[in-house]
């Protein structure tokens, strides 16, 4: 009998199943990038001078940075003037104002991806933000989240509307100067959602942004700003697709997110990306800066995310403990087949007193995927009593990938508790061959085998997703058996 | 009825020959004990038969309802009926052992062509073998075997085992480590499936599971071959005497 080994090896062929192209009229602007390009953005979106002030500080600021490179990550240097840097459907208006105005591809595209943006066909108890390349298309369940007190819409639409909130927080967490890629974000963005929650509210609806990229030759440069104000709750889920194209197209985005006292925010994200195809050709690079700040006591951030596509992702969701009793968790699964390369872990800068944080990564490699954690945990001196938790595992998949892992701790306070635990395995024979002796098909079993080894991860997740998650983790992993 | 028919079966592990010959029939109605020394070939024997990887066989052929068991992918023999309690059943972290148990059996009546059972009907069914089984309900709810107790693990076994009604189960040492209350409940599992059109192979090295679930045949398998085949009797024989004159007999045949 062939070795179970080998059958596991070629159960984790992968379809990409969002493949697809939106054949739309779109208004790009040529690839390059120049302050006049950035001009030319900032006028399209028509924003506020301060806005433009902003980005071309930020540029001037890329313009001296370069690279970084101590990632487990290897791609050829990216072209900058080889992008273009916004892209967007061309509409009949200036920007629908109702669903109507819509152009029907586009519904017709998110309908595909499983994300009906219709009235009637909505998902139920979820708002919906869908990014089409550099723009928001639609936002579903607005009037009733205003109703709530609860704004959530497009970047572009906040900058408009709330340019005060936008004045405020835009940049306290991630600093136009935090890293090369953060930075030319702030150049260049161009959508993303925006939320604030009120004072003592809890957001009626699980929020969530779909991405997608489609067009060629761009870059995907969003930008998203979560504001929980005292004692407000609000859970957010962002998912992101791109058509399968042998290029590599970059998709640089910079999250952050403000918990005042008391208040809580969960961010969830389920990435699939296109990885590019079996021999490593295609696929985005995802290269992204995640920060929440616990500004006030007692707050709570929670990020969990499902990373399963990309060709290279590099991306490190941190919490920084400002506020005493704040709590930071990091739940991650990330998945790294054929030529996929994963960077991936988290930051949890413990500042106030008895301040806590878990972590939580399970690392599946497989093909020739390369998956790397890298986390810091990083106790300051007025961390009394901070605790945190970290447990990192691996699942290795085949002979030729690999798994590495990089905790970096700093400890400033002797009353802080800092556990790590890891661990590698393998699927076993056993494991396989226990399943295959009680009638359940290979690609079954092993579906199962690594849903267990992502429970954990996968029960943070919302419930309307985590079965999305397990789904996309079984097309990931598929193939034909034997 | 024949159930299954081992022909002069040899079968390698690595680079080393484990089997060298066995011949072995089990009919309908029978349950057969297999006994024999440590590393005398037991769960290689039961592991061939349902199909474990790694081993490879070089000759001989094991006919199972009248088809060719050893063609069938391991997944296909469980469909049709074929079952091994193993010795050490292995932990799988994380799914749920009631989840497994679930796909297991529907996988099974998919098979048959039956419809699938809802969650409604199906944990009705499970809970009545768990009573059966004597087992703490709160066991379906964790990860397969994990930080089960070696007893626990054997009597997770026989649960899957009732569940699924094979009509060849293997049991391989399932009553090592078991106390003696559960001894009971496992051979009642036992006795529970034993039919007309059913057949049961045990391994086992103690004669007390022989006590409460009475063999038709008894084989002592030693060096890769069966080399004596009797009733009941001969396994109280082995109680008393050990396997040394066996094996003498062997070397002078
Ligand atoms: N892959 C392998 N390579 C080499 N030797 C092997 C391999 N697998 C099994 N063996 C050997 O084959 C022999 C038979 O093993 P098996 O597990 O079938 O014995 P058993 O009769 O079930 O013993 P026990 O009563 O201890 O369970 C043992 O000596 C074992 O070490
Ligand atoms: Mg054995």
């Amino acid at each position: 009998m062939k070795s179970n080994q080998q059958e596991l090896e070629s159960l984790v062929g992968r379809k990409y199943r969002h493949g697809f192209v939106t054949d739309i009229a779109s208004d790009t602007v040529p690839p390059g990038l120049s302050e006049d390009v950035i001009r030319v953005i900032s006028t399209k979106k028509g924003e506020p001078a301060f806005m433009l002030d902003w980005r071309l500080k930020a540029y001037r600021r890329w313009l001296k940075m370069t690279a970084p490179t101590w990632a487990h990550v290897h791609y050829p240097p990216i072209d900058f003037q080889g992008i273009s840097y916004y892209s967007a459907p061309k509409q009949r208006t200036d920007g629908p104002k109702s669903l109507d105005e819509v152009d029907p591809k586009l519904l017709e595209t998110y309908d595909k991806l499983g994300i009906p943006l219709h009235e009637r066909a909505r998902l139920a108890g979820v708002a919906v933000d869908a990014v089409f390349d550099s723009v928001s298309v639609a936002t579903t369940f607005k009037e009733r989240l205003a109703e709530a007190g609860v704004v959530f819409c497009s970047f572009s639409e906040a900058v408009q509307n709330h340019p005060a909130l936008i004045e405020r927080y835009l940049g306290t967490v991630v600093p136009v100067s935090d890293n090369f890629y953060a930075t030319l974000n702030s150049a260049v963005f161009t959508d993303g959602s925006f939320v604030y929650v009120p004072k003592g509210v809890r957001c009626p609806m699980e929020l969530s942004t779909y991405f997608r990229i489609n067009a060629s030759k761009t870059g995907q440069f969003e930008r998203t700003l979560i504001i929980a104000d005292e004692g407000s709750h609000v859970s957010y889920l962002e998912g992101c697709t791109a058509p399968m194209r042998d290029e590599n197209q970059l998709h640089a985005a910079v999250v952050e997110l403000i918990a005042q006292d008391d208040a809580q925010i969960k961010y969830s994200t389920v990435q699939n990306w296109y990885p590019g195809d079996e021999n490593g050709v295609g696929g985005i690079y995802n290269f992204v800066t995640k920060r929440g700040d616990c500004r006030g006591r007692n707050s709570k951030i929670s990020w969990t995310q499902v990373e399963t596509g990309s060709a290279i992702t590099w991306k490190y969701p941190s919490c920084i403990l400002r506020g005493d009793g704040s709590v930071g968790e990091f739940y991650s699964v990330a998945l790294a087949n054929h030529y996929q390369q994963a960077d991936t872990g988290t930051k949890m800068i413990h500042m106030g007193r008895n301040t806590r944080s878990t972590i939580v990564s399970k690392g599946i490699s497989a093909g020739h995927g390369q998956n790397a954690y890298r986390g810091l945990v990083k106790i300051l001196p007025g961390a009394e009593g901070a605790r945190n938790y970290t447990q990192c595992d691996s699942l290795l998949m085949s002979e030729t990938c690999g798994a590495h892992t990089f905790p970096y701790i700093e400890v400033r306070n002797p009353t802080a508790v800092v556990e790590h635990e890891a661990s590698t395995s393998k699927i076993s024979d056993d494991q396989l061959f226990y399943c295959l002796q009680r009638g359940i098909a290979a690609e079954d079993a092993v579906n199962m085998i690594v849903n267990g080894f992502c429970k954990q991860v996968f029960k943070e997740l919302p419930m309307e997703f985590a079965v999305e998650a397990q789904n996309l983790l079984a097309v990931s992993l598929e193939g034909a058996v034997g | 009825m024949m159930i299954l028919s081992v022909r002069d079966l040899r079968v390698r592990a690595g680079e080393r020959l484990i089997l060298d010959g066995v011949t072995l029939d089990v009919r309908a109605g029978e349950v057969c004990a297999i006994m024999g020394p440590n590393g005398s070939g037991k769960s290689t024997l039961t592991g061939v038969l349902a199909g474990r990887p790694g081993l490879e066989v070089i000759s001989g052929t094991a006919t199972y309802l009248g088809r060719d068991l050893l063609a069938m992918p391991a997944e296909e023999r469980a469909r049709q009926g074929l079952f091994l309690a193993f010795q050490y059943p292995v932990e799988i972290p994380g799914v749920n052992n009631v989840y497994l148990l679930k796909a297991s059996l529907n996988a099974l009546r998919k098979h048959r062509g039956e419809p699938e059972l809802d969650a409604f009907e199906f944990l009705n069914l499970v809970r009545a073998k768990i009573r059966q089984m004597q087992m703490d309900e709160s066991l379906l709810n964790r990860g397969v075997n994990e930080g089960f107790s070696g007893g626990e693990k054997k009597r997770n076994e026989i649960l899957q085992m009732s569940l699924l009604e094979p009509t060849l189960a293997l049991l391989d040492e399932t009553d090592s480590g078991l106390d003696i209350d559960a001894l009971k409940v496992v051979a009642d599992g036992v006795n529970a499936l034993r039919s007309p059109d059913r057949a049961i192979v045990m391994v086992t090295h103690y004669q007390r599971l022989l006590d409460y679930v009475v063999p038709d045949q008894v084989h002592v398998l030693a060096g890769g071959r069966i080399v004596r085949s009797g009733g009941r009797e001969l396994a109280l024989e082995l109680e008393r005497r050990g396997y040394d004159w066996l094996r003498e007999g062997t070397a002078a045949a």
